[in-house]
């Protein structure tokens, strides 16, 4: 009985990650899981003070709405792929703001004209700092601020498409 | 009409292989004899669909036709055209139908070689192999159709991604996917053996050359992958415990495991419910390896094509195969039982410590690289397991296997004595031990350990030849002699042992790599490791489907010339991606790598690597896969004894 018992158990383990496997990708289907989704330690606080040439903390909260703020740089590949995910948002009817991160006016500029411009705001953060006070990993980065300026979730690397449906779902719901 | 000719064939496929997993496995459950000798057939069938289809494929990309919707997303006019041929599985939807392909020519290498089998073992494993193989063509119709076509056409492809434009990479999924693939067959014998409720030496002997064959295969394909991201991703590194790698090496651990304990079954008729179960383990982790990556729930640099949806799909196939598999193996095991007994110093009981080891090293990888996934999962807790923590567990439990890797195959089967065993390799220690004070001078504490080790492995394993041939104990002529009736598997052990030592050498060499970024101008030089490195211009080049900046090295050494480098950095058109093409200079002691970075203000940024020993961590994935081949071509193991001497003829000459 014991030795049945013992060779039972490749059985048990492999079941039991099977289910595992399984409930991840439901997670991952229905937008509430994603393995590249990195937390930050500015989850569930309130944004930080900032003021850049564009728009800043006061402007954001102003709004009395959520809105997404997408860290974005003409010199970054992965923005290029994101750009047709954040125009389709954007036509979804969800309010973007961008923030150019350690970038150039003009280099910006023409990166806006040749991929689309997908923001409602642009704000500028030429020398980066504010991207270390957000704790910005690298660009692109996008954050959903709800309306009483609360940070409620940051997306690392360019958002997928189930990552933006994710996105426009919760924005529903804050 | 080439596109829905080769769907007609996959799905012409299906049907063959649907009824290659009912009429064999029914036949050899009622003992009819027709229905078993319908199972070769139905393999070679599904085989030469699968082909026709994949053909089809091959035959849409060369010939641009971009009304099929794979072809226009990963080719385009200007792709080179070997490129265009490998493209056909280097696509998320190509890859699928030709790993399909591998599986059915496994199940037609049984059909043709099988023929000295037992008739109702070679139904029942054609009939498992066509099980595993029916759902993933479902899925590749269903679900991942590499024919689907788009309407309308465009005018021309979205071309392949840079990276995988590159020789080493166009030839790594095949010979990859034949050792995932090839351990289908072992799985097979397995779930047969299961079926039969017996196993016996004969099976052992069946076993084992497919479990070598798919062995060498997988070696060479993960060594290809390692070389590839060392060249090609420019990043200087050969292994990074990414998941899709570690993917990779579990199989390799278990059925480095399984090819030991398969020897054990043959000779001594022990281990035998083991076997099966590290048949099945090995080939359930071949199966996660390719698929679990492919859906996207591994994050990886190497995922290209990932899809939930997909996910669900064949993680359903997965379940029933693998689960049902060791449900089975639940239920029929104990029927197994019986084996030869052997004390704990012996051969066998040598080949139970190396089960043990590479199969806890296995454990370890797999939980480093499905921790982070589950505790994200369950207590929604991010973090990462990264390359400290791999070489922190694995290295304690590697480390016994070097050292117990020389000594076993000097022990005797059955019952044997340490102490002479040990006492006929003090010279090897003693080399050892010189080899590990002399890198002491120039390497820290594990890398001369590390050489220490990889002395003991490779000197002890020509030990064991020279211990045979009795060289110095009998006339040297005699010696030859003896050398030259060895059996070539003799000369495979000793290759396979020798060849993760050369490996190891590497791996230890690498420590003492030294690497410089700078920012260089035209005529300027930089000094790395006793070379100077010096720029002499950057110019433009244009390749078929891209534009390239390329620098000019001059690399010399105390004034005089050594090489000319050329590193490049590659803009391709209509993927909007650039690539870097690192330039390596070897002289099998050392690699000069260099790679071209961003230009700015007329200087450009060089990243030089000295990459010392590093050739040796490929040229022992070699050495251990001859070896293998060198097993493979024994004559006692290809004619798998299970043959009766009148059968014996025909035989050697199907083989």
């Amino acid at each position: 009985m014991n030795r049945r018992l013992l060779l039972a158990i490749p059985f048990g383990v492999a079941a039991v990650g099977g289910v595992g496997f399984y409930s991840i990708l439901r997670a991952m289907q229905s937008g509430q899981f994603d393995p590249r989704g990195v937390p930050s330690q500015l989850i569930d606080k309130p944004l930080p003070e900032f003021v850049l040439p564009g728009f800043g903390r006061a402007e954001v909260v102003a709004r009395k709405a959520p809105v997404v703020i997408n860290f974005f740089a003409s010199w970054c590949v992965p923005c290029i792929e994101e750009a047709p995910v954040l125009a389709a948002l954007q036509k979804s009817g969800v309010p973007i703001w961008g923030i150019a991160y350690k970038d150039k006016q003009a280099a910006t500029d023409l990166f806006l004209k040749r991929r689309g411009n997908p923001y409602a705001q642009l704000a500028r953060d030429e020398d980066g700092r504010v991207g270390i006070e957000w704790g910005v990993t690298g660009v692109p980065e996008t954050y959903l601020i709800d309306a009483q300026g609360i940070v409620r979730w940051r997306f690392t690397g360019p958002l997928s498409n189930n990552a933006a449906r994710g996105l426009s779902q919760m924005m529903g719901r804050t | 009409m080439i596109g829905e000719l080769g769907h007609f064939a996959l799905a012409l496929a299906i049907a063959f292989a649907v009824a290659q997993s009912v009429l064999p496995l029914w036949g050899a459950w009622r003992r009819d004899v027709r229905l078993m000798q319908a199972a070769p057939g139905l393999a070679l069938g599904q085989l030469i669909a699968l082909g026709m289809s994949f053909g089809c494929l091959v035959w849409a990309s060369v010939s641009d036709d971009f009304s099929v919707q794979n072809i226009a997303e990963n080719s385009h006019t200007l792709k080179p055209m070997l490129y265009k041929i490998t493209g056909a599985w280097g696509s998320h939807e190509g890859s699928i139908l030709f790993w399909c392909l591998i599986l059915s020519i496994c199940g037609g290498a049984v059909a043709l070689f099988g023929g000295p089998l037992p008739a109702s073992l070679r139904a029942r494993v054609i009939g498992v192999l066509g099980l595993s193989a029916w759902g993933f063509e479902l899925f590749t119709l269903l679900e991942s159709n590499p024919f689907a076509r788009i309407w309308p056409a465009p005018a021309n492809g979205r071309d392949m991604n840079p990276l995988l434009q590159d020789p080493g990479l166009a030839f790594h999924p095949p010979i990859l996917y034949m050792g995932y693939v090839g351990f289908a067959i072992p799985f097979a014998f397995a779930i047969a053996a299961l079926l039969e409720g017996r196993i016996d030496a004969a099976w052992g002997r069946w076993v084992r050359p497919w479990t070598l064959m798919a062995w060498c295969f997988l070696t060479c394909g993960i060594a290809l992958g390692s070389w590839w991201s060392y060249y090609v991703l420019g990043w200087g590194g050969y292994w990074f415990w990414d998941p899709v790698e570690n993917a990779s090496l579990l199989p390799w651990l278990t059925g480095t495991a399984l090819l030991h304990s398969a020897i054990v079954v043959e000779k001594r008729e022990a281990l035998k419910v083991w076997t099966v179960l590290l048949a099945i383990g090995t080939f359930a982790l071949s199966l996660s390896g390719t698929f679990l990556v492919r859906s996207g729930i591994l994050n990886s640099v190497h995922s290209f094509a990932t899809d939930p949806a997909r996910g669900v799909f064949i993680l359903g196939l997965l379940g029933l195969l693998i689960g049902g598999s060791l449900l089975l193996f639940a239920i029929r095991a104990p029927l197994l039982g019986g084996s030869g007994l052997f004390a704990p110093v012996s051969r066998e009981g040598g080949i139970v410590l190396n089960n043990i080891l590479l199969c806890s090293i296995a454990a370890v990888v797999l939980t480093g690289t499905l921790y982070p996934l589950f505790t994200d999962l369950l207590l929604d807790e991010k973090l990462s397991v990264g390359p400290p923590f791999f070489q922190a567990t694995v290295l304690p439990l590697a480390a016994p296997v070097f050292f117990a890797m020389t000594i076993g195959p000097a022990l005797s089967w059955k019952r044997a004595a340490l102490g002479p065993a040990l006492i006929k390799l003090w010279w090897v220690a003693i080399v050892a031990v010189v080899v590990g004070i002399v890198a002491s001078f120039r390497m820290q504490g594990v890398a001369s350990l590390s050489m220490a080790a990889a002395a003991w492995m490779i000197v002890g394993a020509f030990a064991e030849i020279i211990q045979r041939i009795r060289l110095f104990r009998v006339p040297f002529s005699n010696s030859v002699s003896r050398l030259f009736s060895l059996p070539l598997s003799t000369f495979g052990t000793t290759l396979g042992h020798a060849g993760l030592g050369v490996t190891i050498i590497g791996i230890a060499g690498m420590t003492l790599a030294a690497e410089q970024i700078a920012l260089v101008h035209v005529g300027e030089s930089v000094h790395l490791s006793g070379y100077d490195w010096t720029l002499e211009k950057v110019h433009d080049a244009a390749g078929p489907n891209y534009n390239a900046r390329v620098a000019v090295i001059e690399v010399t050494k105390d004034g005089r010339h050594v090489v000319t480098l050329s590193p490049e950095r590659r803009m391709f058109t209509t993927q909007t991606m650039t690539t870097t093409e690192a330039k390596i200079h070897t002289n099998i002691v050392r690699d000069l790598y260099a790679v071209l970075g961003e230009e700015r203000d007329g200087a450009a940024v060089l990243r030089l690597h000295d990459n010392t020993l590093a050739p040796f961590i490929w040229l022992g994935a070699l050495v251990m896969a001859l070896g293998g081949f060198c097993s493979l071509a024994d004559r006692r193991l290809r004619i798998a004894a299970p043959t009766r001497a009148s059968t014996l003829s025909g035989a050697v000459s199907r083989t």
